[in-house]
């Protein structure tokens, strides 16, 4: 009746990478938002219209209060955002201009030269892990083989969605691979987001534009750039609020182990009564 | 142990663990063992930006219709030193670049002497470290011309920039900058004193400003009073090649 399996669910290198890469990119975000509070406005084109930014966060004074308020513009929109972003700090410690709220950076106090040593640092981290990732998924066919969904399974992406909507998850042989939106989510962040990040972050250094200009040609300028890198790593961050989600709903326990030493159980099939 | 056991403690294991992170990487920004783990970055983004960048490549140039209509002026915008304050009321008229160092003929040329050699005009964005980017028109002569007739020596490995401002208000420390010779010869690297035609303003550092057109603006030294070249950085001021790069600050700016 309760078979349990117990089976080999992700190879040693894609553990290994998996966990370098959860730390490279918590390093990354969060020195990411240092950076970002240098100058906490966002821009399309090459240069920067100051007046006309597509997004920005700052602070404004008001004439009736000593502290002013936080204010973010995003396209023509203006919201009131003091405490969060824009305006920071509380009438004993004083009030502050910034972008995000020092507690998600790194470090966690106003410092761009440290914040840009932790993000180079990690940022090469990332490539290079990155990059052992992508070879031996092509080499060993990992990619093709986990990830790459099929016709049919891309038929039945609807019922799929279906059964997420009421957190029903596959079990028994179902279970063994990863389902169509698992494919193509864990395909759109390896092949797509992530790649995304590194060359939209190179486009924004002045060496590396003199080295390949086409850089700025692909993404329609250096503050372009910025601002792709910016809402790509917005995405990259709702994956992984999604990605945990699921995690903790369909059974933490065994995906946290199957990524950590492998192992994953498989719950057998309910029998059809 | 029970499921619900097991994710209230997996809750407070994440909590105490991230406390513990965050608290963490700010004690550990300050350690000097992270803060030398973490500078061997720019060693890897130096090496590699120069096995990709081939010495004769060039940055970007504009058209006029690109340039910014407001140009952000950054760092010292007004200096206050009393000796620059007496060029700048003279209009200039009184200052000298001085050329020294390494050389073998030392230099001392006024903005005439400057505006009769060659020049060359360049439209190009500026890209400050804090994020932001400004397009501007720059006029200058190229800073191998200068070093070429200053006849610099063949073991220099450094051209480093004295300024007139004073910028470490607590200490009193003036600006100053350095470029290693890949840059110092680059056919963009440009004194420049002119800025989309005029004279260079003082925001933007009047009489004379250098283009480092592959770096970040805090390499492009501003308010220049004085050009050394050196074969070694240190004992200047902090010994790290630059007023940025002596308060933590990538010697290499070109990411």
């Amino acid at each position: 009746m309760d078979k349990r399996e117990i089976i080999y669910r992700h190879a040693r290198l894609v553990r290994v990478t998996h966990w370098i890469n959860v730390l490279a990119l918590l390093v990354l975000l969060m020195s990411g938002l240092q950076i970002f509070n240098a100058h906490s406005a966002l821009y399309f084109g090459s240069k920067s219209v100051f007046d006309d930014p597509a997004m920005s966060m700052h602070a404004v004074r008001t004439p009736d209060g000593p502290k002013g308020i936080g204010i973010t513009t995003l396209g023509g929109y203006r919201f009131d955002t003091t405490g969060v972003f824009g305006l920071g700090g509380n009438a004993e410690t004083g009030y502050q201009q910034r972008g995000f709220p020092w507690s998600v950076t790194l470090p966690g106090y106003r410092s761009l030269a440290m914040g840009r040593h932790w993000h180079f640092f990690f940022a090469w981290v990332f490539v290079i892990n990155g990059l052992i990732y992508l070879i031996w998924g092509l080499s060993s066919g990992h990619l093709r083989r986990d990830l790459l969904p099929s016709g049919k399974e891309l038929g039945h992406i609807g019922s799929s969605i279906a059964e997420h909507a009421r957190f029903r998850f596959p079990k028994g042989q179902e279970a063994k691979r990863y389902n169509v939106l698992q494919k193509l989510s864990y395909l759109i962040v390896a092949l797509i987001l992530l790649p995304l990040m590194l060359l939209t972050g190179l486009t924004m250094s002045p060496g590396m534009d003199a080295a390949f200009p086409v850089l700025l040609d692909i993404f329609g300028g250096r503050q372009s750039a910025r601002t792709i890198h910016f809402i790509s790593a917005s995405l990259i961050v709702i994956f992984v609020a999604v990605h945990i989600f699921m995690v903790l709903v369909s059974g933490v326990w065994n995906n946290l182990r199957s990524m950590i030493t492998g192992r994953y159980v498989i719950d057998p099939a309910e029998e059809k009564s | 142990m029970s499921g619900l056991d097991r994710r209230s403690l997996l809750k407070r294991g994440l909590v105490v663990a991230s406390a513990a992170l965050l608290g963490g990487c700010d004690d550990l920004s300050s350690q000097p063992w992270v803060r030398r783990i973490l500078a061997t970055e720019e060693t890897l983004t130096r090496t590699a930006q120069r096995a990709l960048l081939s010495p004769k490549a060039l940055a970007r140039e504009y058209s006029e219709a690109d340039l910014s209509k407001n140009f952000k002026a950054n760092g010292s915008i007004d200096p206050q030193d009393r000796d620059y304050r007496a060029l700048a009321a003279n209009n200039f008229a009184d200052w000298k670049l001085e050329v020294a160092g390494l050389v073998g003929e030392p230099l001392s040329l006024s903005l005439d002497d400057l505006r009769a050699m060659p020049s060359r005009t360049q439209i190009t964005r500026h890209d400050c470290v804090e994020g932001w980017s400004c397009i501007g028109k720059w006029k200058g002569v190229p800073l191998s011309a200068v070093l070429e007739r200053a006849k610099m020596k063949a073991d220099v490995r450094y051209i480093v920039f004295y300024c007139a401002d004073t910028l470490g208000l607590r200490t009193g420390d003036k600006y100053y900058e350095s470029i290693g010779l890949e840059d110092a010869f680059h056919p963009q690297t440009i004194l420049a004193y002119e800025m989309n035609d005029q004279m260079l303003p003082i925001p933007h550092g009047a009489p004379l400003r250098v283009r480092i057109e592959r770096q970040l603006g805090y390499k492009m030294a501003k308010y220049i009073m004085r050009i050394e070249a050196v074969d070694s950085l240190h004992g200047i001021s902090g010994g790290r090649g630059g007023f940025w790069e002596d308060r933590g600050y990538a010697w290499y700016a070109g990411i």
